[in-house]
């Protein structure tokens, strides 16, 4: 047994992990004690890493035209097609499409290939739909993309403002963290600022849940206040800022009294004077942001709207205090860091800034190779689908991420895809949306397997360890890329034989010409990681950018001199005219809709979905609806309804939410293709950008809500190997798959037309016959099941969702069967019950770590553990990530209520 | 008449007959404060009373002969009560109260009691009094057919209701092959319906049983010595036997209240506190007409019993009042549990549940949220439940999801629709009618 320390790959609060390894299997995770990110804490998606690997569903030979393929020829295929392309249609015409889920030296080396030595611009990332407006508010008011802060400022705060960010649920070990540091210090305050009452408003001292998109408004207001009441910090301002007259006058050009700030932002005003009061007159104030300010059309403004606010303040470069983009992606910041986007070059160098393309190019020269580098930036992410949907782009290269899911009007972007002459796809798992669409499929490595580094939302590099090799023919993607580029004639530029050549290169890149008070001074220098052997590499410690000769223990803040990346050296603030959201209500289109994460998902779902305990916080794709509104649109609790948008219909389950504002709805970003039949968010959403940013609008959408016309619905739980064909979806007018551990489970509705379906019949066409069945057809139920040799193979219910049994019992059938154990008669006889009888089912689980139902809770409170420590103290649950706590604290409310 | 008796108790009480009803009838006056001081029983069989259900696994060979006896000779006597066996009586005389017997002896009575049970029915079919011929009702016929089976060879059963199929599957264990004839299309079809008899039969023909349902007979053939050689069907079938038993039903035995002039339909009409049209004469069990309903199942006579008894001693007693009852049936292993219409009727809404290869089923009938009817074929340990559900006439809409999966499914979501319109009634004392149960300690 071997403990080896790694990086987290979910989000961008980037944990230590240390990984169990026994006989060639990750058999456990830990977080990681010595990592300081997150001090031995792991959330639960972390903790369930381990049960998310394996061999099943992994991509593992390479496929050119659908054809398996050697190596060999995949590579020859994707050269030559590139390189035909650029014959043809010119260098422009090749574009790649990258994610923040690969690696820093993943990403170092395709920026380098297709910028430098393809010399096609259009290379841009993912990360485009997390953070590119925070990265442009970082430019705009620091001259570079660097985040002031540490995680440690978080826990020094006297003030900590979330705004648009659910912490609790998407960077649960940083909440925790928070949740921490405010029982340490009683004087900490908390304000929550978003539309949607969430989790983190646990721990909130106050809640301002404002209209949606008017955030920059909501802070504009805040500069005036503070400059209205002697409140702006003028020696800071003065020494190190410029602009504040000018973005005073803008803040100015509108109404700016409490009163009118108020409506404009549908808030109390009692409630906005207290956040103006609590952050004007405390120094240490944190601004923790994520997408619900960064996915706009007016992102960028937004977030210098907060940094304003910041510098005006002298709120920034002390510790507890400064602005903090938090990133959604693991490696969202190494993306940056090489140049990944595509109005980037390479290490913080922009095609604008002076000398970099001729500085870039002599430093990725060989003795003879030159490259030859875009003289301007290349299409962002939305952009870029567009031209190829205008047939300029000819070649995409898409790595680790699916456009087909993630990006606004999906159908639009799929049309593209489709009329695209080569689309090449690196990717791990071998059933995605996106693969359809692919001219040449690469397997490529995974996390467990790739080795590398990441850099997480305080700017700190952590190794990612190779664990255990990549299964099948899976290779890792710098050595993809660099196989490509040596079949292009590029060999020598890309001759790595590690990733901690690639790293070294990066390094040195990033402190070439970089000398401070020099015109290339960068503030991205990791020149202090240069030249660091394999084994140094190896072992490399967590360590936060810049990484220098003066600095060689890294560097926890940034600014501390109030000297910043600009020019002159002075920050800047922004003038910001607050706009309004481009996707407009109108009658067809009359709610507001907001998209975002769950606690237990990540992205796709590609990882997180194959672990049944992440799948059981919320199994199908749902709509979450303000009570008062869902009598007005006919909707109620736990009934289907479909949600119309700009591109087209998402259906998913309604869910009361006390939480939500009238007028506005929620549904999750992960559902895609592969889990239902229309629960892509991205569907909903017009394609409007950030014009600074290209980062698309997508929490505020609009879309029209209305219950789904169904007769039935009916829950399938079939055996893995009769889960193929699946063709029972085509009848469905709804369906969600839902992996369990043994099993699959599918949800699926049907039409009034399907409704006098004969299901016995219906089972025939589709599974091996019916051996056991009750049948209530006037009550319109069925539950019938088939059992082969004495093994369960299938179980169906027809009816109500809510009559479900917990499933874990039926799970452990199957898996009985695929022990090859016969059923016993009793067991037989309970079958079609889903139970033991007199067994308590324990309901829908609350506590995903450990595993509890909220009948035990609400059976635990009743007995009189009714608070979160009696009920750790009996059930263990809310004792591990943590993030259960808020569900057991409604559930105590709940239940003292009754 | 009225519900408690004003009249001290009347001696003698004579009861006729000595079969369960009667066995169970001086049980139950024993256990009464004032029990009626003279009680003189006068039983047809040389035997005192036995327990009749027990004749089947007797036949089998499943139980010794004594395990039928209820009560000895000398337990008569220790309670004071006088024991006639093997006699008759052959007349009433209402106007001087007093009966006859056939050995002639002539006793006189305050009250009178018939228990005089019922005899099988029996077919008007040719040669039905051939020799070899039997009926499967008291010790004796079991005696006979035990004879029979011993001889090896094969035997025809007629009627294919419980006592039908009780005797063929006894004599079958016995070593006989058996044929069952069964005039309707399934078995019992009184008390199942066509899917539990299809099971039923199946089971039964996998031991090695013949069925034939829609069978109609057309003769027993004589073998010329004035035995019975073989069973002629109409359509010409012959089935060669050695001993033929008939088990179609009963007939209650009127006689001789028929003959004293007492009202008699089907059986003797009693009103509710099992009086004959003659207030001194009461009569019970297989032998009495209720309404429009006799008896051949113990479970209303056992009530009838507990009524007669208390009304006998002058207790106060609500009358007799026809309530459904169910039929459970075990033949070696397959458990049958039913009330309630067999079929459904246009009003009916049918849930079934069936596990044909385990031999399981079960399906019931609701009307308009109440359960009426049902059919437990192989696991019947939820029959009992549903009975009673179905006696409350309980409202089972809030459990219907679970309602075939068993009591405790079903009684876990009562209990939750309970709860819940507690939670929404406003206050408790706002709704009289609601009756709250009684919460343990919170």
């Amino acid at each position: 047994m071997r403990h080896i320390s790694t990086t987290c790959p979910y989000c961008g609060v980037g944990c230590g992990v240390r990984a169990t390894l026994a006989d060639g299997q990750l058999t456990a995770v830990a977080g990681d004690a010595d990592h300081p990110a997150n001090y031995g804490r792991l959330c639960v998606k972390g903790s369930a890493l381990h049960e998310t690997l394996g061999e099943q569903g992994r991509l593992m030979r390479p496929r050119v035209d659908g054809r398996e393929v050697a190596w060999a020829t995949a590579l020859d295929a994707v050269a030559e097609r590139l390189a035909a392309t650029r014959r043809e249609h010119g260098k422009e015409a090749v574009a790649a499409y990258l994610s923040g889920q690969l690696l820093t030296e993943d990403y170092y080396v395709a920026n380098k290939l297709f910028k430098g030595f393809i010399g096609t611009p259009h290379l841009d990332t993912n990360s485009r739909l997390c953070m590119a407006s925070a990265v442009a508010a970082h430019r705009r008011a620091f001259g570079a993309d660097a985040v002031p802060c540490s995680y440690e400022d978080l826990e020094e705060a006297e003030l900590v403002v979330l705004v648009g960010s659910n912490l609790a649920w998407n960077h649960p070990v940083l909440y925790q963290r928070l949740k921490v540091a405010k029982t340490r210090n009683p004087l900490m305050r908390v304000v929550v600022i978003d539309p949607r009452v969430t989790d983190s408003c646990e721990i909130a001292d106050l809640y301002l849940g404002l209209r949606p998109g008017s955030d920059a408004r909501l802070f504009n207001g805040l500069l005036a206040w503070m400059a209205d009441r002697g409140r702006l910090d003028a020696l800071y301002l003065a020494r190190h800022t410029r602009g504040l007259d000018a973005a005073l006058a803008a803040a100015r050009e509108d109404d700016v009294s409490l009163a009118a700030v108020a409506a404009d932002c549908d808030l109390d005003p009692e409630r906005l004077e207290t956040f103006y009061y609590w952050f004007a007159s405390q120094l240490h104030v944190v601004t923790p942001f994520s997408q619900g300010i960064n996915q706009s059309s007016s992102g960028t403004d937004k977030g210098n709207a907060i940094i304003n606010c910041h510098l005006a303040g002298g709120k920034l470069g002390l510790p507890g205090a400064g602005p903090f983009s938090i990133t959604g992606q693991p490696n969202a910041m190494g993306g940056r860091e090489v140049g990944g986007l595509a109005n980037q070059l390479a290490a913080h160098m922009d095609y604008d800034s002076p000398g970099a393309i001729d500085r870039v190019t002599r430093f990725w020269s060989t003795p003879s190779l030159t490259p030859s580098l875009p003289e301007a930036p290349g299409h962002k992410a939305v952009d870029l689908f567009e031209a190829i949907e205008r047939g300029e782009i000819h070649a995409l290269w898409i790595m680790a991420t699916n456009p087909a899911v993630s990006l606004p009007r999906a159908d639009r972007v799929r049309a593209a895809l489709e009329q695209c002459p080569l689309v090449i796809v690196s990717e791990c798992v071998a059933d995605t949306d996106l693969l359809a669409y692919a001219d040449i499929v690469l397997p490529a490595s995974s996390w467990s397997e790739k080795d590398g580094t990441v850099t997480n939302s305080e700017r700190r590099i952590s190794r990612q360890r190779g664990l255990l090799p990549p299964p099948g023919e899976a290779r890792h993607d710098w050595w993809i890329i660099c196989e490509v580029a040596r079949r292009l004639g590029y060999g020598e530029a890309f001759a790595y034989a590690h990733p901690a050549e690639i790293f070294d290169e990066h390094a040195r890149l990033s402190g070439f010409e970089n000398l401070p008070g020099t015109p290339g001074e960068r503030l991205f220098d990791i020149s202090g990681l240069a030249w660091l052997d394999r084994a140094a590499y190896d072992a490399l410690a967590p360590i936060q950018w810049p990484v220098t000769a003066a600095a060689p223990r890294g560097t926890a803040r940034l600014f501390e001199e109030g000297r910043f990346a600009t020019p002159d050296g002075l920050a800047r603030l922004v003038p910001v005219r607050p706009r309004g959201p481009e996707q407009a209500l109108c009658a067809a289109r009359p709610l507001r809709l907001n998209t975002g994460r769950i606690r237990d998902q990540w992205h796709t779902m590609t990882r997180t979905a194959r672990s049944p305990r992440l799948m059981n916080h919320r199994p199908e794709p749902f709509i979450e609806v303000a009570p008062a509104d869902a009598a007005a649109w006919g909707v109620s609790d736990q009934q289907l309804a479909r949600l119309r948008g700009a591109g087209g219909d998402y259906v998913g389950r309604v869910r009361l939410a006390k939480g939500q504002r009238r007028g506005e709805v929620f549904v999750p970003m992960h559902w895609n293709d592969r889990f239902s039949g229309a629960a892509l968010a991205g569907r909903l959403l017009a394609a409007h950008l950030d014009p600074l940013s290209g980062q698309p609008e997508a929490k505020q959408g609009a879309v029209a809500l209305a219950p789904l016309a169904i007769a039935w619905e009916a829950t399938l739980l079939v055996a893995p190997d009769l889960a193929g064909e699946a063709d029972w979806r085509e009848e469905a007018a709804y369906w969600a798959r839902i992996p369990l551990a043994h099993c699959q489970r599918w949800q699926l509705a049907g039409t009034p037309e399907s409704a006098d379906r004969d299901w016995l019949a219906w089972v025939t066409r589709h599974l091996p016959a019916a051996t056991l069945w009750l049948e209530d057809p006037s009550g319109g139920r069925l539950r019938a099941a088939g059992i082969e040799a004495g093994r369960l193979r299938w179980w169906l219910m027809v009816g109500p969702p809510g009559e479900l049994p917990g499933l874990a019992w039926l799970d452990e059938r199957f898996a009985e069967a695929a022990r090859d154990e016969a059923l016993d008669g009793a067991r037989r006889r309970r079958l079609l019950a889903g139970g033991d009888a007199g067994a308590a089912d324990s309901g829908p689980v609350v506590c995903s770590c450990h595993q509890v139902g909220r009948s035990t809770i609400v059976t635990a409170i009743r007995d009189g553990d009714a608070s979160i420590e009696a009920l750790g103290a009996r059930l263990a649950c809310g004792t591990q990530c943590g993030s259960c706590v808020p569900e057991l604290k409604a559930l105590i409310e709940e239940s003292s209520a009754a | 008449m009225p519900p408690h008796s004003t009249q001290a108790p009347q001696d003698p009480l004579v009861i006729v007959g000595n079969g369960m009803a009667s066995h169970r009838l001086l049980e139950a006056l024993l256990r009464q404060p004032a029990r009626p001081a003279r009680i003189t029983v006068i039983g047809e069989e040389p035997t005192p009373a036995y327990n009749r259900i027990l004749l089947s696994p007797l036949l089998a060979g499943e139980l010794e002969r004594d395990t039928l006896t209820l009560r000895s000779a000398e337990w008569y006597a220790e309670q004071g009560i006088e024991l006639i066996l093997g006699e008759r009586v052959t007349e009433i005389d209402r106007q001087a109260q007093r009966l006859t017997t056939d050995a002639g002896r002539h006793l006189a009575y305050g009250r009178l009691v018939l228990a005089t049970g019922s005899r099988p029915a029996l077919p008007s079919l040719p040669g039905i009094r051939l020799a070899g011929v039997h009926a499967f009702r008291d010790l004796n016929d079991a005696a006979t057919l035990s004879d029979c089976a011993s001889r090896g060879g094969s035997a025809v059963v007629i009627g294919g209701g419980l006592l039908g199929l009780e005797a063929a599957e006894g004599l079958r264990k016995r070593g006989m092959a058996v044929t069952l004839l069964q005039r309707a299309e399934h078995l019992m079809n009184r008390q199942l319906d066509a899917t539990a008899a299809g099971l039923l039969e199946q089971e039964l023909v996998g031991r090695g049983l013949e069925v034939i349902t829609g069978a109609r007979l057309a003769a027993l053939e004589d073998d010329g010595q004035g035995r019975v050689a073989a069973v002629c069907l109409e359509g010409g079938r012959r089935l060669p036997t050695d001993c033929v038993v008939v088990a179609i039903g009963i007939a209650p035995n009127v006689e001789p209240g028929r003959a004293a002039g007492l009202a008699v339909d089907r059986a003797i009409r009693v009103d509710g506190y099992l009086t004959t049209s003659d207030p001194a004469i009461f009569a019970l069990g297989e032998c009495c007409q209720f309404e429009q309903h006799t008896y051949g199942l113990v479970e209303p006579i056992w009530r009838q019993v507990e009524v007669l008894a208390a009304h006998l001693a002058g207790e106060a007693v609500g009358g007799y009042a026809e309530r459904p009852s169910a039929t459970r049936l075990k033949v070696s292993g397959v458990s049958l549990y039913a009330f309630g219409p067999t079929e459904p009727g246009e009003e009916h809404e049918v849930l079934a549940y069936h596990d044909p290869d385990q031999g399981d089923y079960r399906r019931l009938l609701l009307r308009e949220g109440p359960l009426e009817g049902a059919v437990l074929y192989g696991d019947t340990a939820p029959g009992p439940w549903y009975f009673a559900q179905a006696l409350a006439g309980r409202d089972l809409t809030p459990c219907r999801p679970a309602l075939l999966l068993g009591a405790a499914d079903a009684d876990a979501l009562l209990d939750a629709s309970l709860d819940a319109s507690l939670d929404a009634s406003p206050k408790p004392e706002d709704s009289p009618t609601q009756t709250r149960p009684e919460k343990e300690a919170a």
